[in-house]
């Protein structure tokens, strides 16, 4: 049963209404003194910081969530504000992460550790590097378009929806700022429980099937990267902690088979092929908001843990397996762009397409150079504006007509000309067209990929023009050709400033990193240099490293 | 002759246990109302509980002896036992079954299991195993007019009095060797013996006694028939109760007795838990009754808890014990809510609960998850340190094994979630709510969450 689905437009129109209404009101009244009072507290200082960033940007949407748990359900707009101002909050609390994050070194910054499990040797422990600072922002981002995004289309067990929404955003940050295998696992797997919640109750009509599909996949998965986790465990002197993983040289056949091991639980995620079968179903049932944090946080966690785990603390598997790995996703880039063509379903067709550009990102990152790695990294955070932007558009324009099939669309420039606008942006940008951050991405991963094999650069580059293809025909098809009847006669408004405001963030972000990449690719610099020695200095004796070592 | 009285100190708590369940036997007949029987149970448990570290030592010439090792286990016993009876309160009365002697076979069963704990001696351990067991088959079938209580009853009683006969004859032969029934001096006269071929018969046949009453396949067979048919809260005692407390006599047999026999009864026990494993999860996976559902799930926990006692070294004992514990409360938990709802037993019955009950649908969901071992429940923490005791023996094959059961078995734990959240309601659902009912489920919950995030409460 689909809830959404039986609700007459009228009914719709008015909820906007007084929902617009209602925004201004509060608007003046409590966010602004709020914002204002937190900015003061977070940027404007400039003392230290007086709060520990990571632990609160993690724990303020947990403690947020089993406070809307406490609300009366009745009691609808108090949930949902409660919910944007927590999510907003979260955001400019994380602010700090980008002002004050030093970009000269590639070591663990705002790092938190306490003492968790002692019998274990189970630290509470917390820091970011190059590599996840930007999605934890992205995270705190996203959270914030989604609580917007689903204002009017979610109209059942609204407590339980932004719950959820606000305990994924607390683990899935909490799974970027781990220093800790053991609290990073409990994360990982504990943002599983919403996220299969978010997609079986509030999905479309197969969301049953798809629920059930993305938690068992990606269970098998972790369960594996558990053996895993263990047996480095005892092989690091009992200690989860990741640091001095990175530090431990594990002999090589075992680093083969604890690489696999993780393999399993990332490639799921990412997904790589051929595991990727749970990904069109999950995106295609899930409500928006859903497939906004799949798309845009949660299979980064999949590329993300090969950057974090499986690069530097098994760098020779990494560098035995590498041209596997780009095998494996030149077949996804080629397979998730052809596979698209066929679609019918627009949120299927987007689905399909994150398989052939998480393929782009795994490439890069196996491509084991600088321009692949940064390029791969970049391409995750674009992947996740664009492509979170995108399901934003198609859940916004869902909750007007009740269909995603392209077939029943057409002309919806005339009838949407400022949605059609936006929708534009970011086909381009999925695309990869020079002045979008798409572009930007898809050319140092290719650039990558060239350095590293001729092959899989020219293989790589025929997935670009497949996706122009399908991009450009999904608009097409969409936007202009001749309007279809079925748009016309029922009063559909565009897009409304609520909407307006969701996507206007992603918009700004799309030409941000298309014009001026390096705001962003700074970040990254020591980071992923740092990786890149791990991986090319290892294997090496001893004495060659220290050779090294006293030669820089 | 001069008999010296024995001192008594160890085993205070059995000799409580005992006295008042006597007493409760006796005031069932002038008590109308038999409801504060089952507080005196309650009252009488929580005041072993804070005896239970006083009382340590050994005693009867050795025979007993209770240790850091059999406190762990009574204290599973006695939070089972608390739990237990703050689930049947209501619950047996409504199902017509509230006779007072209810009570005081459950604190008999009890005795029965710490004084298997205890044990130091064969002919103890025998003695408390057949009081928990007589008492439980009675307990089966306390629904007198119910013929599937009966049905459950007779079940159990047949298979358990083969299963005992099997211990016994085991245990003569293992007598016949060694000349001695006390434990520790077993594993010394084996200690300077060859392996014989009778010895590895005594062996087996204990075994498959012990698996019997925990139900690992293959010998589970009477578990899912007889938890089908049991009263609810009878079910959520025995998939407890009976079955810690055969862990603890396999540890104590086992790890001391057999001690020099570990290369052979390891390879019995991975062939137990594999088959457990498998038969648990993946029968699991088709019932409809909930009961019978969470039988084969506590078959296949049996099966996870045996990987701590196949790493052989303190470390797995160690995380076997903290499983089961963590186990009473996610089990006992579930079966609570299955009490709850005033007709709960079949899965189809949680359609749509989330909407009718949401806190209900909340809690069931915690347990479910539980079950399955995701974090940040206790459910994980129990999983994870038996697979960290087994990996460290070097078992790793097993443990990828275990957690690929694990992943089926979050298939039907899931399907329960799936019905309260996903599904709409075909009938209202109503719920029989009692104080002591709600105690039980919040003190679980409560339980679960609270290990999940700070385990060292519980690991030793």
């Amino acid at each position: 049963m689909h809830d959404n689905g039986h609700n007459s437009t009228e009914h719709t129109v008015e909820n906007g209404k007084k929902g617009q209404s209602c925004y201004q009101v509060l608007t003046a009244v409590f966010i602004i003194p709020t914002l204002a009072i937190l900015f003061f507290l977070g940027i404007l200082s400039t003392e230290q910081i007086k709060y520990p960033v990571l632990s609160t940007v993690i724990f303020l949407p947990i403690a947020g969530a089993l406070f809307i748990f406490l609300l009366n359900r009745q009691n609808e707009s108090l949930i949902k504000w409660s919910c944007l101002v927590i999510s907003i909050a979260n955001f400019i609390l994380s602010m700090p992460l980008y002002t004050r994050f030093d970009k000269t070194t590639a070591n663990m910054q705002f790092v938190e550790r306490h003492d968790w499990i002692p019998s274990w040797g189970v630290k509470y422990a917390l820091g970011v590097d190059g590599i996840s600072v930007l999605f934890v922002l992205l995270s705190a981002l996203l959270t914030i378009l989604c609580v917007t995004v689903s204002w009017t289309s979610i109209k059942d067990k609204i407590k339980e929806f932004y719950a959820a929404l606000l305990l994924i955003e607390g683990s899935m940050i909490g799974v970027f700022c781990s220093l800790d295998l053991f609290l990073f696992y409990i994360l990982w797997e504990a943002m599983l429980i919403p996220m299969y919640l978010l997609i079986g109750v509030w999905g479309g009509p197969n969301r049953i099937y798809a629920a059930i599909k993305f938690f068992l996949f990606t269970l098998v998965g972790s369960l594996l990267m558990l053996v895993g986790i263990i047996v480095l465990y005892f092989n690091t002197g009992n200690s989860f902690d990741i640091l001095q993983m990175m530090k431990t040289n594990y002999p090589y056949n075992m680093q083969i088979l604890l690489f696999w091991a993780f393999f399993a639980a990332f490639a799921v995620k990412v997904p790589m092929f051929p595991v990727h079968t749970w990904l069109p179903d999950a995106h295609t049932e899930a409500p928006t908001a859903g497939s906004v944090i799949l798309a845009g946080i949660l299979i980064k966690m999949g590329a993300y843990g090969f950057l974090r785990f499986n690069m530097p603390l098994f760098p020779e598997a990494t560098k035995a397996l590498a041209p596997a790995m780009m095998v494996l996703s030149v077949v996804a880039i080629i397979y998730g762009a052809v596979i698209c063509l066929g679609q019918t379903d627009l949120k299927r067709l987007i689905a399909y397409s994150s398989v052939s550009h998480m393929g782009f990102v795994t490439l890069g990152l196996f491509a084991l150079n600088p321009q692949g790695i940064q390029g791969g990294i970049l391409q995750m955070v674009n992947h996740g504006i664009v492509t979170g932007a995108l399901f934003l558009c198609v859940g916004i324009i869902y909750e007007r007509t009740h269909t995603r099939q392209i077939a029943d669309y057409g002309g919806a420039a005339t009838v949407f000309p400022i949605y059609s606008a936006f929708f534009m942006v970011f086909t381009l940008a999925s695309v990869g067209l020079p002045g979008t951050n798409g572009f930007i991405g898809e050319f140092l991963i290719i650039l990558g990929g060239f350095t590293a094999s001729n092959l899989m650069g020219v293989l790589a580059a025929t997935g670009v023009i497949i996706g122009a293809a399908y991009m450009l025909w999904l608009y097409q098809n969409v936007f202009f050709v001749e309007t279809n009847p079925k748009l016309l006669g029922h009063g559909y408004g565009d897009m409304d400033s609520r909407e307006i405001l969701t996507l206007l963030p992603l918009l700004i972000l799309v030409f941000w990193i298309g014009v001026y990449p390096n705001t962003f690719l700074s970040f990254m610099d020591a980071s992923v240099q740092n990786l890149i020695e791990r991986v090319n200095t290892a294997g090496q004796p001893q004495v060659a490293q220290q050779i090294i070592e006293v030669i820089k | 002759m001069n008999i010296p009285f024995p001192d008594l100190t160890p085993a205070i708590p059995e000799i409580i246990i005992s006295m008042v369940a006597t007493f409760l036997l006796i005031a069932e007949l002038v008590a109308k109302n038999k409801s504060p029987l089952g507080y005196i149970g309650i009252a009488t448990a929580a005041i072993v509980m804070y005896l239970l570290p006083v009382s340590r030592g050994e005693t009867f010439g050795g025979m007993f002896i209770s240790d850091s090792y059999s406190t762990y286990f009574k204290l599973i016993f006695l939070i089972n036992l608390i739990l237990t009876i703050l689930i049947s309160l209501k619950y047996i009365h409504k199902e017509k079954a509230d006779y007072g002697e209810y009570y005081s076979l459950l604190l008999f069963a009890t005795a029965g299991m710490m004084l298997m704990a205890s044990a130091k001696d064969l002919i103890i351990l025998y003695l408390g195993l057949e009081l928990m067991a007589l008492s439980t088959y009675i307990l089966a079938g306390i629904k007198r007019h119910d013929i599937k209580s009966n049905e459950a009853a007779i079940k159990y009683f047949l298979l358990g009095g083969f299963s005992s006969a099997l211990l016994l004859y085991g245990m003569s032969l293992l007598y016949g060797i060694t000349t001695t029934t006390d434990i520790y001096k077993i594993a010394q006269y084996l200690q300077q013996k060859e392996t014989t071929p009778v010895l590895l018969l005594s062996m087996s046949l204990i075994a498959v006694a012990f698996a019997f009453k925990i139900a690992a396949a293959p010998f589970h067979m009477w578990a899912p028939d007889v938890y089908e048919g049991a009263p609810t809260s009878v079910t959520a005692f025995m998939s407890v109760g009976p079955k810690a407390a055969g862990f603890a006599v396999i540890g104590r047999v086992f790890y001391v007795a057999f001690y020099n026999l570990q290369t052979d009864w390891t390879a019995v026990f991975i062939a137990i838990a594999i088959l457990t494993m498998a038969v648990g999860n993946i029968l699991a996976i088709v019932q409809t009754n909930i009961k019978r559902m969470l039988a084969y799930s506590s078959i296949a926990h049996a099966g996870y808890a045996l990987l701590g006692v196949i790493a052989g070294t303190n470390e797995g004992l160690n995380a076997m014990m903290t499983y089961l514990l963590i186990y009473a409360f996610m089990n006992i938990g579930a079966f609570a809510i299955v009490i709850l709802l005033h007709k709960g037993e079949e899965i189809k019955d949680y359609d749509g609960l989330a909407k009718s009950h949401p806190l209900v649908a909340a809690i069931m969901l915690v347990f479910m998850f539980s079950l399955t071992g995701i974090p940040p429940t206790a459910g994980f923490i129990g999983k994870f340190n038996v697979f960290m005791a087994a990996i460290n023996a070097g078992y790793t094959w097993l443990v990828v094994i275990a957690v690929i059961f694990s992943a089926i078995s979050a298939y039907y734990y899931l399907r329960i979630v799936m019905n309260m959240y996903m599904k709409n309601m075909t009938e209202e659902v109503k719920i029989i709510s009692s104080l002591a009912l709600s105690g039980a489920i919040f003190i679980t919950v409560i339980a679960v969450l609270v290990i999940g995030i700070i385990p060292s409460l519980v690991i030793i």
